[in-house]
């Protein structure tokens, strides 16, 4: 919480108020509190508000754990700022804890003298054994660094929301939003986005409209009126480049992206999927917009998902499945038959941490290995990461691009930080989009299915069209002809064709760009969602004048061509990434240059912090 | 599509040498194949194959029309991925006993249940046969086979049961060597708006011949399977003296005569809406019954793909024209200057 100006006096207000360049908060309460509305809330209002924003929902696998424990704790954190911002903030400058298992997971993340707002109704005996705490914390002392400011939440709710006639257990369940005033009150936000979101969501229901209202007022009101809060804080608008913004997450970047790929085509969208954390809500956003001629297909399983985009894109349309890394795991045989049978398709991975069923609801990048290496056989896929959630969009456009200029599937990585979290996005106009160009082969004379064009790519002959009948598969191909073929010269032909059409992927995408010096001492490098955090530490280190730069890839597979020049213009380079060392094994693999890794697998995304100290030990130790 | 000249069997032949071995009974299903494409009128470029893997999942490159060679199981993914694309093709799957009903259960199960207007071919010869005779779901149990050398220990699994359990809404069976008959299940099968299972039994005269000989030899045949004939009553046997009566909830076999006449017997209707005698007719086992042969269920109910079109255009409607602009303008907006 960095202090533009000192505390001023508004006229007509009662209370001091601090102007603050960037503040991130946290709510946290038990999963069944309703914390993830209200800290989608406060993002909307934020960036309805102006000010830029980077968001960290944080929740557990299970929907409902058992009230009050640990397991059940959720948060979703906030930061928001008057400048541009790249990550949700390392630490909180005010935290919401909404029980003693709230506070006792989060309490670690508040920094010293933050603000910490506590539901005192739910500090009983029962939930404080829950959290274990052996005494109270709120008597104990041991909250001295903070300033806490003890509110019944629960009870002011109940007596805010008796006018709209509802029962106990529902009038408490609009806590969240007694919350939510109380903290809009103290950043001095708007209270209309969310009061316009209430009456759109609850119109059907008013007593429930009403009720969520008079708890929302309540706690902005309390804010005002109690005598508890000294000063309130206002963070400006951001100067964020001209134009029209809305708020997206991940998933919604990437489903809007994929209509609008689908669009800039003039085609239909296939999407197969089966539900899977944290991938699903892509199913959801492409389901709801049908109207643009979205064929969403849920289907009984992983495999049989891909095996429909796969037929799909056989008979012509614009065909991608989404899934997390334990469905890709089951897609893999199916990706190679789309890589025999060379057909245009996208493979969307939502990361979550692994192996196995591993952490569902968190983040990690442990799936690149799985998207480069992980078939049978010699079996090149294209590789796209996305960096931020909005770039979601750009990077579902562009894989569905390469996809069918190529003829071939290609792997789109996002990761659970990216789908979830949130940041504004500048609307574009659709005609800033370039088309899609899709070239169905027409003409039956001496048609041959596996004839390649100058970059490789073989024709995209649909089912329906005269003359063109032709029959694709899992066996190997006769080179042109597409025919079964198991001749030796053969095999090695074809294996060495589809490496080569992959690599001249790297014709078609922009060269590596390096942010910071093209020379240097130190070289960041990383990939996918790790963007933020990584160019964030970057400017901190070129600020107090080090010689770092960064160089974040987009495309893994093929690597732009100018990767290894660039890498070795530097003396030494720092792989950061949310796994064990994937991207440094494959630098290090192809380009024999030594790198250093920072890795991290918690199930979060990386702290700047924790970045810097890695780059001022590698710098310190020279 | 407007098909100037009428295609020939021969026009339905592709390229390719085909490689089953001689003798299998996939040659038989393959020439029926075509017969009844030149027959129907059936045009090649409209019409998708889509297989697994095994024996009869070679069926696609035999076939000059579009086709598929998928992997193990996938078919009936695959093929409904076509047809959601471009719900105007005619899209057959060709399974066989392993490929379908073992590695590719789930799926055969969840396309039955969409109704997604496919046509199901399963070539049932009881037996691995690309892999060199391992037993499969639908061999006997205590059957030998070079995985099961003291005998299988494992229940075998009845196809057109199944496809009941999942409420198909066409089945049918016939036979690889009886021509005729198979061409009329082909043709019911291709006019049937739905999913349309048909279950072949097929020899595979290498690792399981004459699996079927009861049901395919010309000498003993007509004792051991009944021809169902809609709204007929169910009379089968060499000299047609044989009928199935209902006993309680049990089927019989009775001869006719002596105070029994067809009134007595079970009349077939494949268009009961309610599954429970096909099923009753599915359960009728070599030797202890004939096993039916024909058309079991033949019910109409909305497809999937016909579902899915107009529930797009439902929305359509009822949203209005939107832009891709509309699109990425919804919701909370805000400008900056």
């Amino acid at each position: 919480m960095t202090t533009a100006t000192t505390a001023q006096d508004s006229h007509h207000r009662s209370k001091a108020t601090t102007e603050l360049q960037h503040a991130a908060i946290r709510f946290a309460g038990d999963s069944g509190d309703g914390m993830q509305l209200a800290g989608t809330q406060f993002t909307n209002t934020s960036a309805v508000f102006g000010n830029d924003v980077s968001t960290l929902p944080d929740f557990p696998a299970e929907i409902r754990a058992p009230a009050g424990t640990l397991a059940g704790v959720s948060g979703f954190q906030i930061n928001f700022s008057s400048h541009p911002i790249h990550t949700p903030g390392d630490q909180v400058d005010a935290l919401i804890a909404m029980n003693p298992a709230a506070l006792r997971t989060n309490i670690k993340d508040l920094i010293d003298g933050g603000i910490l707002i506590v539901n005192t109704d739910e500090f009983t005996a029962t939930n404080l054994k829950l959290a274990k705490f052996d005494q109270n914390p709120l008597e104990s002392g041991e909250l001295k660094p903070y300033r806490v400011y003890k509110v019944p939440i629960t009870k002011h709710t109940l007596e805010a929301v008796v006018p709209a006639g509802l029962g106990s257990k529902e009038s408490a369940r609009c806590r969240n939003f007694y919350a939510l005033g109380l903290v809009f009150w103290l950043f001095d936000r708007p209270l209309d986005t969310t009061l316009n979101w209430i009456h759109s969501k609850f119109g059907k229901v008013p007593a429930v409209a009403e009720a969520n209202t008079l708890a929302l007022k309540a706690g902005y009101n309390f804010g005002e009126t109690a005598e508890l809060f000294p000063v309130r804080y206002k963070v400006n608008r951001a100067r964020l480049a001209p134009g029209r913004y809305r708020n997206l997450t991940g998933n919604q970047a990437l489903a809007i992206g994929l209509i609008t790929a689908a669009r800039k085509a003039g085609k239909a969208l296939f999407y197969g999927s089966y539900p899977i954390t944290p991938a699903s809500d892509i199913l959801h956003e492409l389901s709801a917009n049908k109207n643009f001629d979205v064929r969403t297909f849920q289907a009984e399983d992983e495999i049989a998902a891909i095996c429909a985009t796969i037929g799909a894109a056989y008979a012509g349309a614009i065909s991608v499945t989404g899934t997390s890394g334990p469905g890709v795991a089951l897609k893999q045989e199916a990706i190679g038959l789309a890589v025999m049978t060379e057909l245009p398709l996208v493979i969307v991975n939502v990361q979550r941490g692994g192996p196995s069923t591993g952490l569902p609801t968190k983040t990690e990048q442990a799936d690149l290995w799985q998207a480069i290496l992980g078939r049978n056989g010699e079996c090149p896929v294209p590789v796209i990461a996305a960096q931020s959630p909005a770039d979601c969009f750009h990077a579902a456009i562009e894989a569905v691009r390469i996809a069918v200029r190529f003829m071939t599937p290609v792997i789109l990585l996002t990761d659970g930080y990216l789908a979830n979290g949130s940041e504004p996005w500048r609307i574009m106009a659709s005609g800033e989009i370039a088309p899609i160009e899709v070239r169905h082969a027409q003409e039956a004379a001496d048609f041959q299915p596996y004839r390649r064009d100058e970059l490789g790519a073989r024709p995209w002959a649909i089912p329906g069209t005269p003359g063109l009948e032709h029959r694709i598969g899992g066996l190997e191909k006769q080179d042109v002809t597409g025919n079964v073929n198991y001749e030796p010269e053969n095999h090695q032909r074809m294996v060495n064709l589809r490496a080569e059409k992959v690599a001249n992927v790297a014709t078609q995408i922009p060269e590596q760009e390096v942010f910071g010096d093209e020379s240097g001492e130190l070289l960041l490098v990383s990939w996918g969602g790790t963007y933020g955090s990584v160019r964030t530490a970057c400017e901190r280190m070129r600020e107090a004048g080090h010689s770092v730069s960064h160089m974040h890839l987009r495309w893994l597979n093929p690597m732009p061509g100018n990767v290894e020049q660039l890498l070795r213009r530097f003396r030494r380079v720092l792989v950061c990434e949310l796994n064990m060392g994937q991207l440094q094994f494959m630098l290090q693999g192809r380009f024999c240059i030594p790198c250093v890794g920072l890795h991290k697998v918690q199930g979060r995304p990386f702290i700047v912090g924790e970045i810097v100290s890695r780059i001022e030990e590698l710098l310190g130790g020279r | 599509m407007s098909q100037v000249k009428t295609l020939t069997v021969k026009d339905f032949k592709s390229d390719q040498e085909v490689r089953w071995c001689p003798g299998c009974g996939d040659y038989a299903i393959l020439n029926q194949m075509q017969k009844v494409f030149a027959e129907l009128g059936l045009s090649r470029e409209n019409t998708v194959f889509v297989s697994g893997i095994g024996c009869s999942s070679r069926f696609p490159y035999y076939m000059s029309t579009y086709g598929v060679h998928g992997i193990h199981g996938r078919a009936p993914a695959i093929a409904t991925g076509v047809k959601i694309a471009n719900p105007g093709l005619n899209v057959w799957v060709i399974t066989g006993d392993g490929d379908g009903l073992s590695i590719g259960g789930n799926h055969l199960l969840h396309t039955i249940r969409r109704n997604v207007n496919l046509k199901i071919i399963l070539f049932n010869n009881r037996i691995y046969g690309l892999t060199k005779g391992q037993y499969s779901p639908t061999s006997e149990f205590g059957k030998k086979t070079k995985s099961t050398p003291f005998g299988s220990i494992d229940y075998p699994m009845h196809p057109i049961s199944v496809a009941i359990g999942a409420e198909v809404t066409f089945v049918a069976r016939c036979v690889d060597v009886d021509v005729k008959y198979q061409q009329y299940v082909l043709k019911r099968a291709a006019e049937h708006q739905g999913t349309a299972f048909v279950e072949i039994y097929q020899d595979c005269n290498v690792y399981n011949h004459e699996a079927f000989d009861y049901a395919s030899d010309r000498q003993v045949r007509d004792d051991h399977v009944l021809y169902l004939e809609h709204g007929k009553p169910m009379i089968f046997g060499k000299e047609r003296n044989k009928g199935i009566r209902l006993n309680g909830t049990h089927p019989e076999v009775v001869e006719l005569g002596s105070g029994i006449t067809a009134d007595d017997l079970l009349i077939h209707d494949e268009r009961a809406p309610e599954p429970t005698l096909a099923y009753l007719l599915s359960r009728m086992r070599h030797p202890e019954f004939p096993e039916p042969m024909g058309v079991y269920r033949a019910i109409q109910l909305p497809t999937y793909e016909n579902l899915l079109v107009d529930q797009i255009a439902a929305v359509s409607q009822k949203l209005g024209p939107r832009s891709l602009d509309d699109l990425f303008n919804e919701g909370d907006t805000w400008v900056v200057d």
